[in-house]
């Protein structure tokens, strides 16, 4: 078991899932069931596979585990991987939405089947690979590449404007990222490796830390997003189709989190000291300011989009916040964000498919014909507002506790973040659900149908399973989070002590 | 010091294959009546082979014919590329000269020539041997470019491609003539060595301008670019595509060696060059291609862009620098000869289709012409895993080392533009409806995009040994 490359297997599993629906060649409606089942098929194999890397995880161990490591193409990069308790549950989140967004695709997805689902399994592939990467070059190589998969998802199977949202979301991650390889080169030529671990030992001058942490802040703001540079996202996420707003919400924007606390924090202790107060400026903008613009939209996934850029402002500032409950806090909020926002664009996609419009005006009164949809959806508002006994609250309520730590005043502002953030979600559940069913459209609607059962219960089970009881997660987390904690208040403990002397 | 006759042709043993075999060629050709073209095409991939095998089977290092040329690593690797890239052109025109009556047994002659000329200019190790080699490669395209002479496109493309080339050799010449006049000597090292203690000369500095204004010419680098895109859009497609991938090698190759030896002692002057170069062609190849409408004039572009990426490696002025240009050189080879089978691909019974438009919904029509396609464009946009993308990391690693902080950042912001229009592609192919598709893609030309497309998706696990191969080439000078 031990010298078995468990991550490995898992990373590149899903890429055989793809080379098997790749080499389905007839067209035809048992080729598309085919094609389907193999994808759930290999979805649900690599989650099932990836229980085994929490099972075998070593819950006091800080560094990392399972590691895997071999020269790479010759020329100091080394192909290195390596979970620790930051990156596990990631992977394990990964897994676990995969088979969901398949299943949340069958039947919506006719055209180009085969290709959609290549598509999707790559994607996976590529998003593991970038939370086990141990090695900064393999890991911008899974970063970067996850954009081939999803320019495509939202181009192919988007809605109307597709072609300049995928465009935007392209350019605008490319964009940040280039500058991100650049400090990445320069930071080989300064420590002499690419080695993440090496490098998180590495003391990196002061002048220069500021520089790469810059260059690293332009691409993990904008994947992030933080604001201003979130405009894309709300693009994106409104033309995608349901599994890839599911995934973007869920994952991917998980990717610019787990940057800042994989390279920002441990690598360049210092410049994130001095940039912190940044940081909680532009969260708490980001919070009360995407709050705001949710409350107006018209387009129920626009809505949520906003949402999840306010709710990863609670991320950044718990991050930079720099204490044990702030780097806690953002981790469990990014999971908890992971499994809630993506199940409420899974409810979006449950009305869209049935009634083909996002538009809010739309609807109302759903709770006469669809009760069941109106309480999943309940408790997934519950716990976008972080409602206590919801996952959503756990994670809020630690980052600002984090917060409150390091800034009082930034804690004020985002707990009025979480005010406003209550007002737009209730008020988008009563302007779909409650009221009377008057639209003659509305009223031959079905409740969830079994498929969709099986794709949203489980969301709802781990929504209130890890709001009540979250010690899973902080069990896997607190080791490496309180090293890293450790780690970086001694290099700027450091620093401050060496400015003194001077 | 001076090694004998004998040991010299021995040591151009791949040259004087090329020579006897472009003549014997002639005579096949002249004497093999109708079914000439097939024939010679195929002796003359043959002969191409040959040449590439010998070298890598009996290649020795060396100067050859009193230090006017010069046999080493890199210049073994850069004449490979030449070499595959001219073999890969033949292989691809085959069922292009069928369809457009374009097969005339002259043609592979020419590519043979042209050939030699590329092996003499990567071998040269003296400003005449340069010369020389130059100018027999360049007249050999002279002739391919207004190849179809019936077609008013390709006859301009000719008579501009020879006087604007013309123009660059008289301003090489006078370069060399300078540097001839003030340094007395025409070797490379000879210059080199005379450089290194002596004072600095105004002179001499016009002459290295003058030089790799010439040079920037045959890259097709900014400012000397003007010439690309109409003989790019004005040639036969597998005349653009052989312009597209071989001589660039050696072009590049022949810059390479003048730069890091015979004008190594005075690198901060052509440094500066160098930089602008590279950055004006950078920005250049991304922005004026956004407008383009003809696949083939788009590629033009994105050839000076590439271009100038690559300078960035030879900008550093390093080991590491030069491994990144030859690698640069050697995806960018791949990636060329990819792009242009599926343009070449691009065929409809009336004939070749050219608009970038046409490819709308390639995916549904052509599904694995559009895959190669993409997978051709997300490479030459640089996005990992592909090959792309590492051509891109080694040039820019050597030019962060070199503390090029400004020429990279300009370069990675240019490579995002560029991107848009790669993109665009990729976009036509895949997000548009489609129009009536192409016919089948001929067997020669799914050859070479498989094996383009394989190198290009695998070298994430193929390039460790081409890698090693390069860092090689580089230690050549070092």
């Amino acid at each position: 078991m031990t010298d078995w490359p468990i991550l490995s297997t898992v990373t590149f599993l899903p890429l055989v899932g793809a080379l098997l629906i790749f080499l389905i060649r007839e067209d035809g409606p048992a080729a598309r069931r085919n094609i389907r089942n193999v994808a759930l098929l290999t979805t649900v194999f690599t989650f099932v596979l990836s229980l085994l890397i929490w099972v075998a995880f070593d819950n006091r161990q800080a560094g990392f585990q399972m590691i895997e490591k071999t020269p790479w193409l010759d020329s100091g990069i080394s192909y290195h991987m390596g979970v620790d308790g930051i990156s596990m549950l990631f992977v394990i989140l990964t897994t676990f939405l995969m088979p969901l967004c398949i299943l949340a695709s069958w039947v919506s997805v006719e055209k180009r089947v085969k290709e959609y689902m290549i598509a999707f399994l790559i994607l996976e592939t590529l998003m593991i690979g970038v939370f086990c990467a141990l090695d900064i070059v393999l890991f911008y190589t899974f970063f970067e590449a996850s954009l081939i998969p999803m320019f495509i998802i939202i181009g192919v199977w988007g809605g109307k404007r597709r072609v300049y949202a995928s465009f935007k979301f392209f350019l605008y991650t490319l964009l940040g990222s280039v500058l991100m390889l650049l400090a990445m080169m320069a930071m080989f030529w300064q420590a002499g490796t690419t080695d993440i671990p090496t490098l998180m030992e590495y003391d990196f001058p002061g002048n220069m830390q500021v520089w790469l942490w810059l260059a690293f802040f332009a691409s993990f703001a904008v994947k992030m997003p933080m604001w201003p540079v979130h405009t894309w996202l709300p693009d994106a996420h409104v033309e995608a189709p349901t599994a890839g707003s599911v995934i973007l919400a869920g994952i991917l924007l998980k990717m610019g989190g787990y940057g800042f606390l994989r390279f920002s924090l441990p690598m360049f202790p210092e410049a994130s000291e001095m940039f912190a107060p940044l940081v909680f400026t532009l969260s708490v903008v980001a919070i009360i300011y995407t709050s705001l613009v949710a409350l107006m939209q018209e387009d129920m996934k626009k809505l949520i989009a906003y949402s999840s850029v306010a709710h990863m402002g609670f991320v950044t500032m718990g991050i930079f916040a720099m204490n044990a409950e702030g780097v806690q806090g953002a981790i469990f909020q990014m999971l908890s964000h992971g499994l809630i926002s993506g199940a409420l664009f899974l409810c979006v996609g449950v009305v869209y498919d049935r009634l083909h419009t996002r538009e809010i005006a739309a609807y109302g009164g759903l709770v006469h014909n669809m009760p069941r949809y109106a309480v999943v959806f309940l408790i997934f508002t519950m716990g976008n507002v972080g409602l206590p006994g919801t996952s959503g609250f756990v994670g809020e309520f630690l980052t600002m506790m984090g917060a409150f730590r390091a800034n009082t005043w930034v804690a004020f502002f985002a707990a009025t973040g979480v005010i406003l953030s209550a007002a737009y979600a209730l008020w988008l559940y009563r302007r779909i659900i409650f009221g009377a069913l008057t639209k003659e459209s509305l009223k031959s609607m079905l409740d969830l149908s079994t498929r969709e059962k099986v794709v949203i219960y489980p969301l709802v089970v781990l929504t209130i399973f890890f709001g009540v009881y979250p010690a899973p997660v902080f069990d896997a987390t607190t080791a490496s989070v309180d090293a890293l904690i450790a780690h970086v208040s001694q290099a700027t403990g450091a620093a401050d002590t060496a400015a003194l002397a001077k | 010091m001076i090694p004998a006759f004998s040991t010299s042709l021995q040591l151009l043993g791949p040259e004087l294959i090329l020579a006897v075999g472009a003549l014997v060629l002639l005579m096949v050709g002249t004497f093999a009546g109708a079914a000439a073209n097939r024939l010679v095409t195929g002796l003359a991939v043959a002969v191409l082979l040959a040449a590439l095998l010998w070298m890598w089977v009996y290649g020795e290092n060396g100067l050859a014919f009193g230090g006017a040329f010069v046999l080493d690593p890199f210049g073994r690797f850069m004449k490979s590329l030449a070499l595959i890239g001219s073999a890969a052109t033949l292989i691809m025109s085959v069922g292009f000269a069928k369809d457009e009556r374009f097969d005339k047994f002259e043609f592979p002659v020419l590519i043979v020539l042209c050939s030699l000329g590329m092996m003499l200019m990567i071998a040269a190790n003296d400003m005449l041997g340069l010369y020389l080699g130059l100018e027999l490669q360049s007249l050999a395209i002279y002739v391919l470019a207004a190849f179809n002479r019936d077609s008013l496109r390709s006859t301009e493309a000719g008579l501009k491609y020879f006087v604007l080339g013309a123009l660059s050799s008289g301003m090489l010449l006078y370069g060399i003539s300078l540097v001839y006049g003030y340094t007395g000597h025409t070797n490379f090292q000879a210059i080199a060595s005379l450089l290194l203690g002596a004072e600095r000369q105004l002179g001499l500095v016009f002459g290295l301008v003058f030089v790799l204004a010439g040079l920037a010419f045959k890259i097709s680098a900014v400012p000397f670019h003007m010439w690309t895109p109409d003989v790019y859009e004005g040639a036969p497609t597998p005349i653009t595509a052989f312009m597209a991938a071989a001589p660039k090698m050696a072009a590049m190759a022949l810059t390479v060696r003048v730069t890091m030896e015979a004008f190594a002692p005075i690198s901060l002057d052509w440094q500066q060059i160098i930089v602008f170069i590279s950055i004006a062609s950078m920005l250049l190849g991304s922005f004026a291609a956004i407008g383009q409408r003809n696949i083939k004039r788009l590629m033009a572009y994105s050839s000076i862009g590439h271009m100038g990426f690559a300078l960035v490696g030879l900008a550093a002025n390093s080991q590491e620098g030069v491994r990144g240009v030859v690698l640069y050189m050697a995806i960018y080879l791949a990636m060329t000869l990819g792009t242009f089978a599926v343009i070449l691909a691009m065929r409809r019974k009336e004939g070749n289709a050219e608009q970038i438009d046409d490819l709308a919904g390639l995916s549904t029509t052509h599904p694995m012409m559009a895959l190669v396609l993409t997978i051709m464009m997300f490479s030459l946009a640089g996005i990992p895993p592909l090959a792309g993308f590492w051509a891109k990391w080694y040039v820019f690693l050597a030019a962060i080392d070199a503390g090029l902080y400004a020429l990279s950042v300009i370069g990675v912001l240019a490579s995002v533009v560029g991107a848009f229009y790669y993109l665009r592609l990729i976009k036509i192919m895949w997000f548009d409806e489609p129009t009536t598709g192409f016919v089948p893609v001929a067997g020669e030309l799914r050859l070479v995009l498989g094996v383009t497309a394989a190198f290009t998706l695998f070298y994430v696990l193929i390039g460790g040994p081409l890698g090693t191969m390069a860092q090689a080439a580089a230690a050549s000078f070092f």
